[in-house]
This record gives structure tokens, C-alpha cells and sequence, in this order.
């Protein structure tokens, strides 16, 4: 298996750091060609990660690299995608419009704001989180399940093969969210 | 609370990586910014040409036109102090600025001693000119690091002088046996720890940005070519014919720093470049503020 990982700008390296401890392979897209690269080489167990950065230079970037589309399209049909802090947002409505739910950008206001915890989430337990200048989940649909709630708020959620998180588990130790993505990815299969 | 502080602000950084922080002057100009796709932007009254233009002493921003950009934008946005200045960095801080820079591009107010940056919750970013700076300014609080360079000139030398110092440098601390360690971390006049970390590592304990004289999509892909993480352009973008174009394009050379084909055509047609003044050209050199 080896798992996309969305590479236009932010911690995405993280990730690829992260995968490695699991011993996952990962790819860096940064254009259409990387993209359609990773699609014609692997067959079968495709998987994308949208890190964590700001969403309006990926978004940006993403339309400008004629990403959008093709990401979209792979994904409603079925393409497992796990997305953080900014990947969030981008796969909510008002972005990639993929996910039934609608993200709260800044929600917890300026880096004063930015805080860690630990927290629970359902079907994995209780890990580290890190949220920087992070979003939530303001409003979320009948089909997308909430995997974890945080003072009220929705930090982590869960529809069909499409994850995401409002904290940062690839700048902690703990590997735990990557595992169970990795485990959704396979029984995509 | 204090280290868990610290970490939260070198993590901000980390997700400003691969992107492109401008300097912005007016909430429309910052708007221009983040349509354009920056990852932050520098709120500074007067960008670095117009600051060497002008001349006398350059400040810190009026709180009122910062408040005023960051109301213009929801990507991180960031503010100038001077050396030294702790009362300005505590104003900066009152407002929640995102990241403060201690920046030898103003006029420093204290030529011993930076600010102590660990008193402030708020992160810091300095200059540096090579690794002993940096690890000053890490020893001292900072979360992030950015090259000198020389600031409104257009002119990429310097940035480049100081990446390739630092770079070097850093080998140099990686291929040394334990026990040289001691007298590296006595020459560069920083504590041991943070020597330790660099020989380990392979890489500073913070993200590492180019900054002081970018101003083209070539300058960018250099620099992150170099190593750095991402790239500061002030002057470059709102002195040159076309800036809107100009950023756009500077901001997806980084992403794609290490692509010539896709550098080539973002390089077409971008219109005139900022002007720009050579190196040895220029009375005041910034990059000797604050070491």
C-alpha cells in the first residue's frame, strides 16, 4: 500500500513521518502529474491525506493545478481520504464539498488560542491532541458519524471512508489515528 | 505550561511550511495575499524598499492598521518589532498578533540584548545569519527562524550567503564525534543542548525559512533548493508591475520548487520586477542588526 499525501503546502512531511512508523509507504502530490502518476501506478488500496496548513493557499493551489476536480471525483467514488485541521476543511461543503459536514474555520480564535489535550475517540481511545488555530465541526449530516466531542464541540468525525480531525495527531508520538486509517484502508478493499 | 507553550508556537510554524509569507501594507493588499495563496502575511506600515528609501527610524506599526488586517483575513497574520523592543513585543502581544518577528529590518532599540522571547505566549520568529544566530535566538525563545538576507533590495545574495552558512554548518555539527561537541558549542556561543540537538538531527530545532531579497519564482525555488522551508517575500511582490500575477506564482513555485518545467512557464509574463539595488550598492546593511 502506499498513501497520497496532499503536498501543496503545510506539515505534510508529518504525515509521511508518521506512515513510516507503521512502516506505510507514502507519495508526495504536488501536481496533476504526481497525481496521475499515484493513480495509473497502484492498483488497488489507494488512499489520500489533506494535512494540516492554511486551506485558502491549498485551495488555491489545488484549482490553479487543476487538482480539484480529479481529487474530488476520486474521492466520491470511494477513494479513502483522512483529512487534518486544514484537510478538514477542505473536505467540507463550502470546499471539496465531498463530506456532510460544515467546518468552523479558526475556531478557537488566533494562536493564543492554540491549545493540547488529551482526549477521547471513539473506537481508538484516549491520545494526545494538538490543535493550532484549529477548526471544528459547526453543523454535521445524518450520514457523517462524530467519532469525538470536545467541550461541546465536534473535533473528530467519521463518513464512510472519508476521516477527519480537528487536531494535529501526525505532530504528536502517538500513531494510533494513522493505524485505524490505515485499517479503514484496507478494508475498503 | 511554558515548554507546552513553546511547542504549540514551533507547531504553528510547522504548518506554515512549503508556503509563502508577504508582507502587506494595507487590508487590500493582504486580502491580495491570501487570494493569491499565502500562508500568512507580515503586516508592516512600510515595506522594506520604502523603509530604505525613506530613511530615519523605522517602528513598529500602528497597533490600529495591524487590528485592521487582521480583521481583512483568516490566514495567520504577522507583525515587526523592533530588537530589543520587549514594550513593543508585549503591544503586538496585547492585540494576539499570530507571530511576532524581532527584525533587524526596523531600527533596533537595544544593541546587546534581543528580547527575552520566553516571557511572551505569543511565538517568535528572528533573523539569522548563520547557525550560532539561530541558536541565540532559539536559546533565547524563538520558534522559528528565517534568514537575514538583505532586506528591500530585490537583491538574493545575501539570503543565499546565509542559507549556505547555515547549511554548512550544520553538516559540519552532524559529522563531529561527541566529544567535539563541547568546544563547537563554546565557538558558536550557544548551550550545549541545543548543539547536541543539531548533531542529531541533522536540522535546526525549528522551521527555517528564507527571507531578504526574493523576489522572483527562481529566487523562491533557490532558496527552498537550499533547504529552507518556505520562503518571506516583502518588497518583491507589491513593488513589482504585476503582483497579484507575481504571487500567485511565487507561491506555487515553492510547492513546486524542485520541478524547472513548471518554474519556467510560472516565470512567463510576470511584468517588471521589483527594481532592486545590488549588494554593494546599498549604505545600510540590515543583516548587521542584532547578532
Amino acid at each position: 500500500m502506499s498513501i497520497a499525501i496532499l503536498a501543496l503546502q503545510g506539515a505534510f512531511e508529518e504525515h509521511a513521518q508518521m506512515l513510516q512508523k507503521i512502516s506505510v509507504d507514502s507519495v508526495f502530490i504536488r501536481n496533476l502529474a504526481d497525481w496521475q502518476a499515484y493513480i495509473s501506478a497502484t492498483d488497488g488500496n489507494r488512499a489520500l491525506i489533506i494535512p494540516g496548513g492554511e486551506s485558502t493557499a491549498m485551495m488555491r493551489i489545488i484549482r490553479d493545478e487543476n487538482l480539484f476536480e480529479p481529487i474530488r471525483e476520486a474521492i466520491i467514488s470511494g477513494l479513502p481520504v483522512f483529512g487534518t485541521c486544514a484537510g478538514m476543511i477542505m473536505l467540507d461543503d463550502l470546499h471539496l464539498n465531498v463530506m456532510d459536514i460544515h467546518a468552523k474555520r479558526n475556531a478557537y480564535g488566533r494562536q493564543l488560542g492554540s491549545f493540547s489535550t488529551d482526549h477521547e475517540v471513539e473506537g481508538i481511545g484516549r491520545i494526545p491532541m494538538t490543535f493550532i488555530r484549529a477548526p471544528y465541526i459547526e453543523s454535521i449530516g445524518p450520514d457523517a458519524k462524530v467519532l469525538s466531542v470536545l467541550d461541546g464541540n465536534i473535533i473528530c468525525a467519521q463518513q464512510g471512508k472519508m476521516l477527519v480531525c480537528s487536531f494535529h495527531p501526525e505532530l504528536t508520538q502517538d500513531e494510533r489515528m494513522h493505524r485505524y486509517f490505515v485499517e479503514m484502508v484496507k478494508k475498503s478493499e | 505550561m511554558a515548554e507546552n507553550r513553546a511547542e504549540l508556537n514551533r507547531n504553528l510554524a510547522q504548518m506554515l511550511k512549503g508556503g509563502v509569507i508577504m508582507d502587506v501594507t494595507t487590508p487590500e493588499q493582504a486580502r491580495i495575499a491570501e487570494e493569491a495563496g499565502a500562508c500568512a502575511v507580515m503586516a508592516l506600515e512600510r515595506i522594506p524598499a520604502d523603509i530604505r528609501a525613506v530613511g530615519g527610524v523605522s517602528r513598529m506599526s500602528d497597533p490600529k492598521m495591524i487590528k485592521g488586517i487582521q480583521e481583512a483575513v483568516t490566514i495567520p497574520v504577522m507583525a515587526k518589532c523592533r530588537i530589543g523592543h520587549f514594550a513593543e513585543a508585549q503591544i503586538l502581544e496585547a492585540i494576539e498578533i499570530d507571530y511576532i518577528d524581532e527584525s533587524e529590518v526596523l531600527s533596533p532599540a537595544d544593541d546587546i540584548y534581543h528580547i527575552n522571547k520566553r516571557d511572551f505566549k505569543v511565538p517568535f520568529v528572528c533573523g539569522a545569519k548563520d547557525l550560532g544566530e539561530a541558536l541565540r535566538r532559539i536559546n533565547e525563545g524563538a520558534t522559528m527562524i528565517r534568514t537575514k538576507g538583505e532586506p528591500g533590495t530585490g537583491d538574493i545574495i545575501q539570503a543565499v550567503r546565509h542559507m549556505r552558512m547555515m547549511q554548512s554548518e550544520i553538516r559540519r555539527l552532524t559529522s563531529m564525534s561527541e566529544d567535539e561537541l563541547y568546544e563547537a558549542a563554546k565557538q558558536l556561543r550557544v548551550p550545549y543542548e541545543l548543539v547536541q540537538y543539531v548533531h542529531q538531527n541533522g536540522k535546526l530545532p525549528v522551521v527555517n525559512f528564507a527571507a531578504g531579497g526574493v523576489a522572483t519564482p527562481a529566487d523562491a525555488s533557490l532558496m527552498m533548493q537550499l533547504g529552507a522551508d518556505g520562503v518571506f517575500v516583502g518588497s518583491g511582490i507589491f513593488k513589482s508591475g504585476d503582483p497579484v500575477k507575481r504571487a500567485q506564482a511565487i507561491v506555487k513555485a515553492v510547492t513546486n520548487y524542485n520541478n524547472p518545467k513548471i518554474i519556467a512557464e510560472l516565470s512567463e509574463d510576470l511584468g517588471e520586477a521589483m527594481v532592486g539595488i545590488n549588494e554593494s550598492e546599498i549604505q545600510l546593511l540590515m543583516a548587521e542588526r542584532g547578532k
